[in-house]
């Protein structure tokens, strides 16, 4: 009796708060929402907006790759000075490059990736009502936001948007005269990534502090399922990584606009000897791949954790091997600190210094071919269900798997001193951790889109949008390889005048309509996210029959998550088709006193009350068992 | 009962916010430490040795800091002890004495500048650093100042005691860090001046 009265209390006082800080208007339910759920909607739809940017960039800059000599009235009509007569500019090609690179990497696979889900997923799957401090939540999404505005508003200026490459080296990001897009598109992409970053580290102080702090009863480390690891540990990536850019970012402004020398050495700007000296670009290299390699795993580390969980609920089958999956991931957390030299073997590097980093490059291929081991294990004899999202989440252990392959090779730095800079490193990459990465977000947009948005997305045409992406991908990056073997160089507006690479304009030709088919692909999945926003179907509280906790919530969004009292945990995220259990999933809210037909010893390791019980049990029932 | 839940789920919230507070100390300090890597990295390549003795004053704010952070302590254990009227009195001091650390720097700047002929801007970055490092530490000293006028804001409108911990706990920890950051730049310094 007196439970049920403290569990009316606590609901009173909740309903109390909800009124006292929420009269709810359109601006704080809609804009400046405290809700950790609104603001992983407010983060998702931002990046499919900005990863449709991305997108339309790199498919300007691939017409120009396959039809270097021709014209296209068109795209003066759309694009104006950027492409006189119907060809894109040399400078313009350079910043569409830039721009796409920076785009995709920080504002999708970054901000768009990690801020989505663990805005989402932590909260609910580790049973809190919000994240630790739901108003800095709050400024870290409008931060990016206006991030996000600064960079494509750089499109706007006169010179046009940054152009060095989004990796923005000096000399070339630290003077303003250089190129055109040193000038005012640099001021731009450097204000904006400052804004970046301040919305990043209050993002991953939250997400950390959430998950060590406001985890439900019972749920302990152990208990945690794969995303939440994998959001954390990427959470610890990114606070740690991203104060070095910040350092290095703070030199470049003092160089580009102050006149100090940290970076700047025997300049010579247009016949005019330069008063720098003693600077050396290979500092900022340092300071920019210290973040820029960890960088790569907080992209690649949540889509990990989503298509672990993803293929393990799809497969009906407990992830294989969870523990090596939560120490493969904090190997690669700590080892993703110590192989940023990599790339850096051609830059004059100490050859001894270039073989440290190269065996700690082979070591981090160990983590990650346990986690594609476990993967593939996991798919074994599962009770396989092809949903979008699983598909989607097959799709990333492919890419994962043919582009870490050639990760081996470009991490050798004698092999690197042939391959960096060429068509194989575009190859490895976009595979790796860009096709890969976007295949494990849109696995988690297409899972979790039932509890975001209360309703489910068209499975026919997320199909179609699979099979489309998923051939496309393949058909745009694999032939990369061949060109690269053959020196092709990454970044040059029109290689076609080398005549010895002419041979590859067909190639570009193919690649480019590969891309327009992935781009149209894309236009399916547009479709079917925004429809279904307002006409899918009507969700049930637990679609995928999932075990995590964010199943048990009620499919109405409130503020605080659960209706009374938090739930309580009381086993792992993966009893799936568990032998003897009367369903095929077993939620973690389920004690093992109601689940005594499918109950193991082991799961009652540290629990010697529960193990007597255990025991008793089955020598009752053992007894009881009819003889044959 | 409802009241002891209530607390217990605002002290679970403070704890996690009190969390956070030292993982912003984390980012914090992996700004410096890429600061002064940036520095060997540069000085190890072609660049110029810093060659500067540092100014006698950046001894007088090393010691104002260390006051500082002695009498923040003190603020703290007072208020531990319910003695409202030191803990406000400590405070108001590490305040000033924060303030006196502030224009001791920019007095370094002053003495570094117009006396010793050591530029901000100028072909010798290693002297740049010094004022990248000083300048970044000041930033961050602004940015506690803040932090600790809402604890003396705080202190003067009787806030519940648990909230009134809670804002002298965040306090001290950017504070003490603060104060151990400097000593770190400034032995830094001392050991590269040549």
């Amino acid at each position: 009796m007196s439970t049920l009265a403290v569990h009316d209390h606590d609901l009173t006082h909740h309903d109390e708060a909800h009124e006292h800080h929420h009269k709810a208007t359109f601006l704080n339910t809609y804009v400046f929402s405290q809700d950790h759920k609104m603001i992983a909607k407010q983060f998702l739809i931002t990046g499919i907006t900005m990863a449709f940017i991305g997108m339309i960039l790199s498919l300007l800059f691939r017409i120009q790759l396959a039809y270097p000599t021709q014209s296209f009235p068109l795209l003066e009509t759309l694009l104006g000075r950027f492409a006189p007569q119907g060809r894109i500019s040399p400078d313009f090609y350079m910043s569409l490059v830039t721009i796409h690179g920076t785009i995709m990497v920080f504002f999708v696979l970054t901000a768009g990736l990690s801020g989505t889900f663990a805005n989402l997923l932590i909260p609910l799957q580790i049973g809190a009502r919000d994240m630790a401090s739901p108003f800095v939540n709050m400024l870290s999404y409008w931060f990016f936001f206006l991030a996000s505005v600064v960079m494509v508003s750089s499109f706007l200026v006169q010179k046009g948007p940054a152009s060095g490459g989004w990796t923005v080296y000096p000399p070339l990001s630290a003077l303003p005269k250089a190129m055109p897009g040193s000038g005012e598109g640099m001021t731009l992409w450097l204000i904006s990534m400052v804004l970046f970053i301040a919305s990043s580290l209050m993002g991953g102080i939250n997400y950390i502090s959430t998950v060590l702090n406001m985890r439900t009863k019972g749920m302990d480390l152990w208990k945690m399922p794969l995303t939440v690891w994998a959001l954390f540990l990427t959470a610890i990536l990114g606070v740690l990584a991203f104060p070095v850019l910040v350092a290095g970012v703070v030199l470049l402004i003092f160089d580009r606009s102050f006149g100090t020398s940290f970076y700047l050495s025997d300049i010579v700007l247009n016949g005019q000897v330069q008063p720098y000296e003693g600077g050396s670009p290979i500092l900022f290299q340092h300071l920019f791949w210290f973040l820029g390699h960890p960088e790569v795993y907080i992209i690649i580390m949540p889509a990990m954790g989503i298509s672990s969980e993803v293929l393990s609920v799809n497969s009906r089958k407990p992830i294989f091997g969870y523990h090596a999956m939560v120490y493969s991931l904090i190997g690669i957390t700590l080892l993703s600190f110590i192989v940023w030299g990599h790339h850096m073997f051609v830059t004059g590097m100490n050859p001894f210094l270039g073989g440290v980093f190269m065996i700690t490059t082979l070591i981090i291929a160990v983590p990650s071919a346990v986690k594609t081991f476990n993967w593939l294990a996991t798919l074994w004899r599962g009770n396989i269900r092809f949903t979008p999202a699983m598909l989607f989440a097959i799709g990333m252990v492919s890419f994962f798997i043919s582009g870490g392959l050639t990760g081996i090779f470009l991490g050798n730095a004698a092999l690197d001193v042939n391959l960096h800079d060429t068509y194989f490193v575009v190859a490895h990459f976009h595979l790796v951790m860009g096709s890969a990465a976007i295949f494990g977000m849109l696995a988690g947009v297409y899972h979790w889109f039932p509890k975001m948005f209360r309703r489910m997305m068209d499975e026919r045409l997320g199909y179609l949008h699979f099979w489309l992406t998923f051939a496309g991908a393949y058909m745009v990056f694999f032939p990369m390889h061949f060109m690269g073997l053959d020196g092709v160089p990454r970044r040059y507006y029109a290689f076609t005048e080398f005549p010895s690479w002419n041979k590859w304009l067909t190639v570009n030709v193919f690649i480019t309509w590969a891309a327009m088919l992935s781009g149209v692909a894309q236009l399916a999945f547009a479709y079917n996210f925004i429809h279904s926003i307002f006409w899918g179907k009507k969700t049930v509280q637990n679609p995928w029959n999932a075990n995590t906790l964010e199943w048990t919530t009620p499919i109405e969004h409130l503020h605080g998550n659960w209706p009374g009292e938090l739930p309580t945990v009381y086993r792992w995220a993966y009893d799936y088709s568990k032998p003897g259990s009367e369903e095929d999933f077993i939620q973690q809210t389920v004690p093992f006193s109601q689940t005594m037909s499918s109950n193991l010893p082991h799961d009652f390791e540290d629990n010697p009350g529960g193990l007597e019980e255990y025991n008793k049990w089955t020598a009752t029932h053992k007894a009881n068992e009819p003889v044959k | 009962m409802i009241m002891t839940q209530i607390q217990q789920e605002d002290r679970v919230n403070l704890g996690a916010k009190k969390f956070s507070m030292w993982i912003f100390i984390f980012t914090s300090f992996m700004l410096f430490a890429a600061l002064t890597s940036g520095f060997i990295v540069y000085s190890g390549q072609k660049g110029h040795a810093l060659d500067v003795k540092m100014p006698t004053a950046f001894i007088y704010s090393t010691i104002v800091i260390i006051i500082s952070s002695l009498t923040l302590f003190l603020a703290s254990k007072a208020a531990k002890q319910l003695q409202f009227e030191k803990q406000k009195l400590f405070l108001l001091v590490t305040f000033f004495l924060g303030i006196v650390f502030l224009v001791i720097q920019i007095y370094a700047w002053y003495i570094l500048t117009y006396q010793m002929g050591v530029y901000f801007v100028g072909p010798n970055a290693s002297r740049t650093f010094i004022y990248v490092f000083t300048g970044m530490h000041l930033l961050h000293i602004l940015g506690a100042l803040i932090v600790l006028l809402f604890a003396i804001r705080g202190a003067y409108t009787n806030i519940p005691q648990v909230k009134n911990l809670y804002r002298m706990e965040m306090t001290s920890i950017f504070w003490h860090f603060l104060d151990i950051i400097w000593i770190y730049l400034y032995v830094f310094l001392l050991l590269n001046q040549n």
